[in-house]
């Protein structure tokens, strides 16, 4: 990943107002920001450790371990609510074995909270591997549990 | 045969690729368009015919032989004759469902950049008395009036200005400024444009939440293919990154520096000292993208209609537990039943309406007894709430409302930018305010005599030094004193704000709080 970051700001340029894209790159490139990382992002963009790490921790997107093969994000906000998205919530956690929030203990899939996909007439809603999913029921959450498995 | 099938976000998610796939494989000339925003009747083909282009929804992939033939039963006749959108007055939404949104030529065919053009025959102090004139009142949520904002960018000197679109739309609730960067992405750029030339700024960039992939894409496509004529304005696309914070503005703007989504102080304001310290227009993408009409049409059509102070149309946005749901822009004024009962039929169960939340996770709650309240900025203020983005979210009678207020401070801890110590630590004490009391309205009612026993009674009259009283009065009162110091202590609307879906639901609903059941009042 180091050359990875001296190619990307060569091309993009290193100044500071960089960081989120590079940040983005990264970890679309290696699924995660790993930590060790951070000095080699404060030397290319000439920033503090402390700085960098400040920005990689502010940010929910911004993962500082390995995701899960497949990640559920689901929409855990009011108009989903609103549709009985707290019941699908723990339907989907049994279904698929892991807390919301966490990543399952083999590594195949990580159920994340997000807060609204702008589908909140259609919900509860979800993105699948990036994939949006809307009126999420009992026989969706069995597709999705199959599509996660592969 | 030309169909016409949407390829927004919340079509995909319904199944439109899969629609779109069945009918090009049955040889047909497939055109994806943005959505017309009704969701009931996705996925929508709309088939070319000599009568004009006639709709058909839901449909699903097998369905294709029977769309063809015109037999399908979900035939709709035209979609803009139906009363969801007949009754509208689509002024910034025109094209939205209705081209390609990233034909260039589709957009011209139009009326696409008559309102950039009109600009450029102008000089910026014209161009922002338009905006002045029109009322037009921002978008995003403060409902600031557009032309001040701009006028004080134009008297700002300065080499270097800067257009910054808000597209974060974090509100729970809210789906315009997506549908329309999907679905007319031109008509952001115009609107920025035009912006550009009235204050005299080179280049603008468009803040989109990373939770919108499509937006991004499209939006990224839309400025590529328009670079040479708004140019020499330039335009990029920066992606947020999962921090609900980050639509307030100057967290934004730090945010596109590199640093910490945390907002600034106030002033000096943005206009003057913005993005990297230079005078900045930020607006919200409807506040921009109802410019080029403004321009087009003349401001004094757009002020033409609306209520009171709120000039111009809304573009609301139904959501929730709502049989229609989706986005119907209306002058301002219309109530708050109309939306929810006449348009929006209702609740998807069918059960009766108990509370509507308008404006996001910073919204109030309201009950159908304040259903008469018009739609405009000054009476949502005066009731209690406001009006935001124009999000409505629909809960029908299986809500629990003191749920509901943990959530409204579960969400603000969990978006706190940590600035200041009333949101940052005060969400947290909300949180466990609101945990005792959901958990003293579900334990077993104690009486006098049983004080001193039970799970509730220990905690009420233990001895541990550190004992708090529990009781739900008590914690009622500890809540509004908290509610109290976070509206009045807060840096932001955040930790500011959470206060207004947090006492509406106590206020409202107190029955929900533990409170003895009031007569029910009949649900409309
Ligand atoms: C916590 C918070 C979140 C906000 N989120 C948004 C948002 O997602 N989109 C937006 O346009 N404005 C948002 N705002 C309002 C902006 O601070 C600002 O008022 C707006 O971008 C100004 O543009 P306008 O005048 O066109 O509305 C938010 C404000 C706060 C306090
Ligand atoms: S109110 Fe909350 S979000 Fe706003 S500045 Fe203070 S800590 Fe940050
Ligand atoms: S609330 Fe779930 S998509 Fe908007």
């Amino acid at each position: 990943m180091e050359d990875f970051v001296t190619e990307w700001t060569a091309r993009h340029g290193a100044t500071r107002d960089r960081l989120l894209p590079l940040l983005h790159a990264m970890q679309e490139e290696a699924g995660y920001i790993d930590d060790a990382l951070v000095p080699v992002i404060a030397r290319a963009l000439n920033l503090s450790r402390a700085d960098v790490h400040g920005v990689v921790t502010f940010y929910h997107d911004f993962r500082r371990t390995a995701p899960g093969r497949h990640v559920v994000k689901l929409c855990r906000a009011e108009s989903c609510q609103a549709r009985g998205g707290a019941a699908i919530e723990e339907a989907a956690a049994r279904r698929l074995g892991v807390a919301m929030g966490a990543t399952r203990a083999d590594g195949q899939v990580a159920l994340e909270p997000v807060y609204c996909l702008g589908l909140c007439a259609i919900g509860p809603n979800a993105l699948v591997d990036g994939r949006p999913v809307a009126r999420i029921d009992a026989a969706a959450l069995d597709r999705i549990a199959v599509e996660v498995a592969a | 045969m030309k169909v016409f099938i949407s390829r927004d976000m919340a079509s995909v998610a319904l199944g439109a690729d899969e629609v779109a796939r069945a009918f090009a494989d049955a040889g047909c000339d497939v055109v994806r368009t943005g959505s017309r925003g009704l969701f009931s009747i996705e996925p929508l083909v709309e088939l070319e015919t000599d009568e004009g282009r006639i709709g058909f929804g839901p449909v699903g992939p097998q369905d294709v032989a029977a769309v063809l033939d015109g037999t399908h039963i979900n035939r709709l006749g035209k979609v803009e004759d139906l009363p969801f959108f007949a009754s509208q007055q689509r002024f910034t939404f025109a094209r939205c469902g209705v081209i390609d949104p990233l034909s260039l030529s589709d957009y011209a065919a139009h009326r696409g950049w008559e309102g950039l053009e009109t600009a450029r025959r102008q000089t910026p102090q014209q161009v922002v008395d338009a905006v002045k004139v029109s009322g037009l009142r921002g978008r995003g949520g403060a409902g600031f009036p557009t032309g001040i904002k701009w006028q004080t960018v134009l008297d700002a000197p300065a080499g270097d200005k800067y257009i910054v679109c808000n597209a974060d739309e974090g509100d729970s609730g809210t789906f315009a400024d997506r549908m329309l960067m999907e679905g007319d992405p031109f008509c952001l750029i115009e609107g920025m444009a035009i912006a550009a030339h009235a204050v005299g700024a080179g280049h603008g960039y468009i803040y989109i939440r990373s939770e919108y992939p499509f937006c991004i894409a499209t939006m990224r496509a839309a400025i590529e293919a328009s670079a040479h004529i708004v140019s020499p304005f330039t335009l990029e696309v920066r992606e947020g990154a999962g921090a609900y914070v980050c639509g307030e503005e100057t967290a934004l703007l730090d945010s596109i520096e590199g640093k910490r989504g945390q907002v600034r102080a106030k002033p000096p304001l943005p206009a003057l000292q913005g993005l990297f310290g230079q005078p900045t227009v930020i607006n919200n993408v409807l506040s921009l993208a109802a410019v080029p009409f403004i321009l087009a049409e003349g401001p004094e059509a757009y002020a033409a209609v609306g209520f009171g102070r709120s000039r111009g149309t809304m573009p609301v946005q139904l959501a929730g537990n709502v049989q229609h749901g989706g986005l119907y822009e209306i002058g301002f004024g219309i109530t708050l039943g109309e939306l929810v009962n006449a348009i929006g039929g209702g609740t998807a169960s069918g059960r009766p309406v108990r509370a509507v939340q308008v404006g996001g996770p910073l919204g109030a709650y309201f009950p159908p007894s304040m259903f008469d309240l018009p739609f405009d900025y000054e009476a949502f203020a005066q009731a209690g709430g406001l009006i935001g983005h124009a999000g409505i979210t629909v809960f029908d009678d299986s809500v629990d409302m003191a749920h509901m207020a943990r959530f409204a401070m579960e969400f603000c801890a969990a978006e706190s930018c940590g600035k200041c110590t009333p949101c940052r630590i005060g969400s947290t004490r909300g949180v466990e305010i609101m945990d005792r009391i959901i958990g003293a309205r579900d334990a077993a009612p104690v009486t006098v005599s049983e004080a001193g026993s039970g799970y509730l009674g220990k905690a009420l009259y233990s001895r541990a030094p550190d004992r708090i009283d529990v009781s739900i009065d008590a914690q009622a009162t500890l809540l509004r004193d908290l509610a109290d110091t976070m509206k009045y202590g807060s840096l932001c609307a955040l930790g500011g704000f959470t206060p207004y879906p947090v006492l509406s639901a106590l206020d409202y609903f107190p029955e929900d709080f533990g409170a003895n059941a009031p007569v029910k009042e009949a649900a409309e």
